[in-house]
């Protein structure tokens, strides 16, 4: 093919619309007729629930309705488990999921109370002052070690504790392991990820029309096949009745493929109760507590090595808060769990966490999902090995990467996805090599004598990851040529910035000779694309990539059968280019691909036994497992060691994540991960009192990275194809994120020599403040 | 008429529009639902995230920290007007095309407006001018780092 664009930096399709202020965003859409929706969520984070009373909200000019649980009947019930436990022998889990409002209790800040419908947002709002609600107040569960004790509040009475799950996996014999060890380091961490604050909150627009038997709802998810069926079954609804639609979504990153949350599940109901369509846009303060968070986890871990730096084996136990609500399963601490083990060969690990219920806002999955958490472990493990044992810390990680003729590499315990953890292709050596070269770590011991004589103080940090992308189940995809020769594109996943109306376009137009620009994707839309799972784990270009690719295959067969008929002639004398099919040599025989898809829907004739009219195909793809990237990130930083103000001098990103579709879409993906990771390792923090109120939240006080905190990014690439999916590709959507905690600690240790002081910074966020503790308190 | 609604003319893009509204409405309320100018996007409607930007009389403000009634006989512009009439870019909007400069597309309309009026007063910015005004317009994506290429490269564009 000459027009191959897999691999180039093409240009987004999907950019006008956004440039021109033409996306259809969720608060864009406007229909007739249409109410508002606010929620009064509770203001304390446990309190049983004695009375709420809403007949002054409705007495209100302009308040339609209002609505608390028993108002729900048959409709109010606990949400679906979303993501049941993987099969592993002896796990513990306890389901409690989140409800559409509190019933008798609430269980943390923000969890909604009523729901009111007005004829504005303004009125709706208003009304929630209007609303009278006695609670009495009970001990708040925050801390993660107080929750297990026996005389813990419980977050839900009847589980007779705070213990949502308990899990233990082991690959070979650590004590055996750890017996025969040269040294043994343990240590205690800390690790607190934030909010995914996308720009855009969230937001539910349902729309019941009576007279057509139909709900559509337009929806900030990540995966409408999912909300479709779900509310299809809630609703008492044939699934064809129900139509969910993503629309542009002004970011995700993990937490808007939560399901159901409270308004996913309120405002269709409300639609159909009302016969009206009904809209709720969630403020910025909501979406501090009603969008799900990723926390803190706490690891009593400990690395067992020989004096050359070998690890012989890792044991970990940890704390993972959970908070009110367990819907989303062991999904973020399972990937703590396996994501710890990294690039390294660790042949006996011992690892046991427990998945603990809090008064606090419920934990999914936010860009990483927990494997910052286990990067963060490993890295920081081996730092200190490096330090006792004295060797270079880049050194002691190469001692230890997998080597590359040990591939598909079996880590044996269960993953995300349930499959074993097995590693299927990876090169792990060169990519050290070449962010060892770019961040310029030989000559780095130099430049770092010559600062501190200047009084300057620079650091420098390694650290290295694999990431587990692209899982299944599957994906699928419908490619059709349409009669003007312009190709369309349908996938069921949603989108929130990640390019796929370029890198599908891409895929579809390789096999069918037409260019990016005249192919149009559409995702999100149940109506367009019936199947699929959603948008989550590094899985999207992957898993709907390949479908496309599959399904693009077939039509191009099509096309070169039916250009073969009308010439009579051989496939193998057609060439597709160009949006025609012609001759071999003869480029003056050719028929335009419009006309091809034309006379596949003749008029007249019969269409043949066996065949189909139309020039389109819809296939699926599904891998066995994930497919493993990964990637080492370098960074040196200067620091000034009374203000603790932090300017990172250089920051270099080598990764592999197999075939690359559109270089420029992949370093935009990179380079957002990582400002994600620095926002996380050094200025957001979620800041609770110990009666589970969050502090900080406004966007004033919860600080996102601006241009001035995130540096330029150096990139750099290596490719080791997948061999589990045809065209070779692994995700990349989470490898800028996952690794920058560990590297912070590393790079401030080191420009201010604290190991030297006796500190080690075990915990992420750090922050000028908690540094200045941390020093201040050593000196003591 | 309602005792606290007000009529109010507001020139946006060049348009009139005469409406009466309720003195305690957003002006980025106004923009997007009263005239249907939806490209103007609300993030934190606490005035910090920068992606309700747009131009009053040529100066970058917050239309979530405004009210639709102080805009009476104001002119405002809004991404829908950054564009020529024949929907030829703005060289910003050619250089984020060209740069990757947005992904979810959510913040482009606020930082575009604000570079639109940083680049009026500042023909040649360093990178450190760059990011220092970009620094009050959040996005959660880029990383910021093809936003800062493309303000560099339209002004040099636009410098000719």
């Amino acid at each position: 093919m000459s027009t191959r664009t897999l691999g180039q930096p093409i240009k987004r399709n999907e950019d006008r619309r956004l440039l021109t202020g033409q996306a259809l965003f969720i608060d864009d859409v406007e229909l007739p007729g249409m109410l508002h929706v606010a929620l009064l969520r509770s203001q304390v984070a446990h309190a049983r629930i004695l009375k709420i009373d809403v007949s002054k909200a409705l007495q209100r000019p302009g308040v339609v309705a209002a609505y608390v649980a028993d108002d729900l009947g048959d409709y109010w019930r606990p949400g679906p488990l979303l993501v049941p436990p993987p099969p592993i022998a002896g796990i513990i889990f306890n389901e409690r999921t989140q409800v559409p409002l509190a019933k008798h209790k609430v269980r943390h800040v923000g969890e909604p109370l009523v729901c009111v419908v007005a004829e504005s947002r303004y009125i709706a709002e208003d009304a929630l002052d209007d609303i009278d609600v006695e609670l009495e107040q009970l001990a708040a569960v925050v801390d993660l070690e107080k929750a297990l004790s026996a005389d813990a509040a419980l977050v839900h009475d009847d589980v007779g504790s705070n213990i949502s799950a308990h899990v233990r996996q082991t690959k070979g014999n650590y004590a055996a392991a750890a017996a025969k060890a040269d040294r043994i380091i343990k240590r205690r961490f800390h690790y607190e990820h934030g909010i995914s604050s996308p720009i855009e909150t969230r937001g539910v627009v349902a729309q019941w029309d009576g007279r057509a038997n139909q709900m559509t709802v337009w929806d900030t998810t990540q995966a409408p096949v999912f909300i479709r069926n779900g509310l299809a079954g809630m609703l008492r609804l044939n699934e064809r009745q129900v139509r969910v639609i993503a629309p542009f979504v002004g970011g995700g990153f993990g937490p808007k493929i939560m399901m159901f949350y409270p308004e996913e599940v309120l405002l269709p109901w409300v639609s159909m109760k009302l016969n009206r369509p009904v809209k709720w846009i969630e403020d910025r303060l909501e979406h501090f507590f009603a969008t799900t968070h990723e926390r803190g986890q706490i690891h009593d871990a400990e690395i067992a090595l020989s004096n050359d730096g070998r690890i012989l084996g890792i044991k970990d136990v940890f704390l993972h808060d959970g908070g009110a609500y367990d819907p989303y399963g062991l999904t973020v601490p399972i990937n703590s769990q396996c994501t710890l083990l990294g690039p390294y060969v660790v042949p006996n690990y011992d690892s046991t966490f427990t998945q603990v219920f809090t008064n606090l806002t419920l934990v999914t999955p936010y860009r990483g999902a927990g494997r910052q958490h286990g990067v963060f472990v490993m890295e920081r493990l081996l730092d200190f090995a490096a330090h006792e044992l004295n060797i270079d810390r880049a050194e002691i990680r190469r001692r230890n990467l997998i080597p590359p003729d040990a591939f598909p590499y079996n880590n044996e315990i269960i993953y995300q996805d349930f499959a074993p953890l097995q590693y299927d292709s990876g090169n792990y050596e060169p990519v050290l090599d070449m962010a060892l070269d770019a961040i310029g770590y030989r000559a780095f011991k130099d430049e770092q004598a010559t600062a501190r004589l200047e009084g300057r103080h620079v650091g420098i940090g390694v650290a290295c990851y694999v990431e587990g992308t692209g899982i299944g189940p599957y994906e699928g995809a419908k490619v059709q040529v349409q009669s003007n020769g312009k190709v369309s594109v349908a996938t069921g996943i949603g989108t929130q910035g990640q390019g796929h109306f370029t890198v599908f376009a891409q895929i579809a137009a390789d096999q069918l000779g037409v260019a990016v620009s005249d192919v149009n994707v559409v995702t999100g839309d149940t109506d367009q694309f019936y199947w699929g799972a959603g948008t989550f784990a590094s899985r999207g270009a992957v898993v709907a990539g390949n479908a496309v690719n599959e399904a693009s295959k077939v039509v191009r067969k099509k096309a070169l059968k039916l250009a073969s008929d009308l010439f009579e002639c051989s496939e193998d004398d057609l060439v597709i280019d160009g949006g025609k099919v012609s001759i071999v040599g003869i480029p003056e025989k050719f028929v335009m691909l419009g006309d091809l898809a034309s006379r596949a829907n003749p008029m007249r004739g019969a269409v043949q036994p066996g065949t189909e009219p139309g020039l389109e195909s819809t296939q699926y793809f599904g891998p066995p497992m994930g497919a493993t990237a990964n990637g080492v990130h370098a960074m040196i930083l200067e620091m000034d060691p009374s203000t603790f103000e932090l300017k990172v001098l250089k920051y270099v990103v080598v990764h592999d994540c197999g075939t690359v579709i559109n270089p420029m879409i992949l370093s935009g993906q990179i380079h957002g991960g990582v400002a994600q990771g620095i926002g996380n390792a050094f200025y957001e923090k979620l800041v609770f009192d110990d009666q589970g109120q969050l502090l900080n939240a406004s966007l004033a006080d919860y600080l996102l990275p601006t241009a001035l905190e995130v540096p330029r990014m150096e990139l750099a690439h290596t490719v080791t194809v997948s061999p589990l999916n045809p065209m070779g590709i692994k995700g990349a959507g989470e490898a800028g994120a996952i690794p920058v905690g560990p590297l912070f600690a590393q790079a401030i240790e080191d420009a201010l020599d604290l190991k030297r002081r006796g500190i080690e910074l075990r915990e992420i966020p750090l922050s000028p403040s908690r540094l200045f503790e941390l020093t201040r308190n050593a000196q003591r | 008429m309602e005792a606290d609604d007000h009529d109010i003319t507001v020139s946006v893009n060049g348009v009139r529009y005469q409406r009466q509204v309720e003195s305690r409405l957003l002006l980025s309320d106004f923009l997007r639902h009263d005239l249907a100018l939806a490209g103007t996007h609300v993030g934190c409607e606490h005035g910090v995230c920068g992606a309700c930007t747009v131009l009053f009389d040529g100066e970058p403000v917050r239309s979530c920290l405004m009210l639709a009634v102080q805009a009476n006989h104001h002119e405002i512009s809004t991404v829908e007007g950054l564009a020529g009439k024949g929907g030829e870019y703005h060289p910003l909007q050619q250089a984020m095309h060209d740069h990757h400069g947005l992904q979810c597309g959510y913040c482009t309309p606020g930082i575009l407006m604000t570079m639109a009026a940083f680049l009026d007063e500042n023909t040649s910015p360093s990178e450190d001018e760059v990011r220092e005004a970009l620094s009050g317009n959040l996005c959660r994506c880029t990383g910021y780092q093809n936003i800062v290429d493309a303000v560099l490269a339209a002004a040099e564009r636009m410098r000719g």
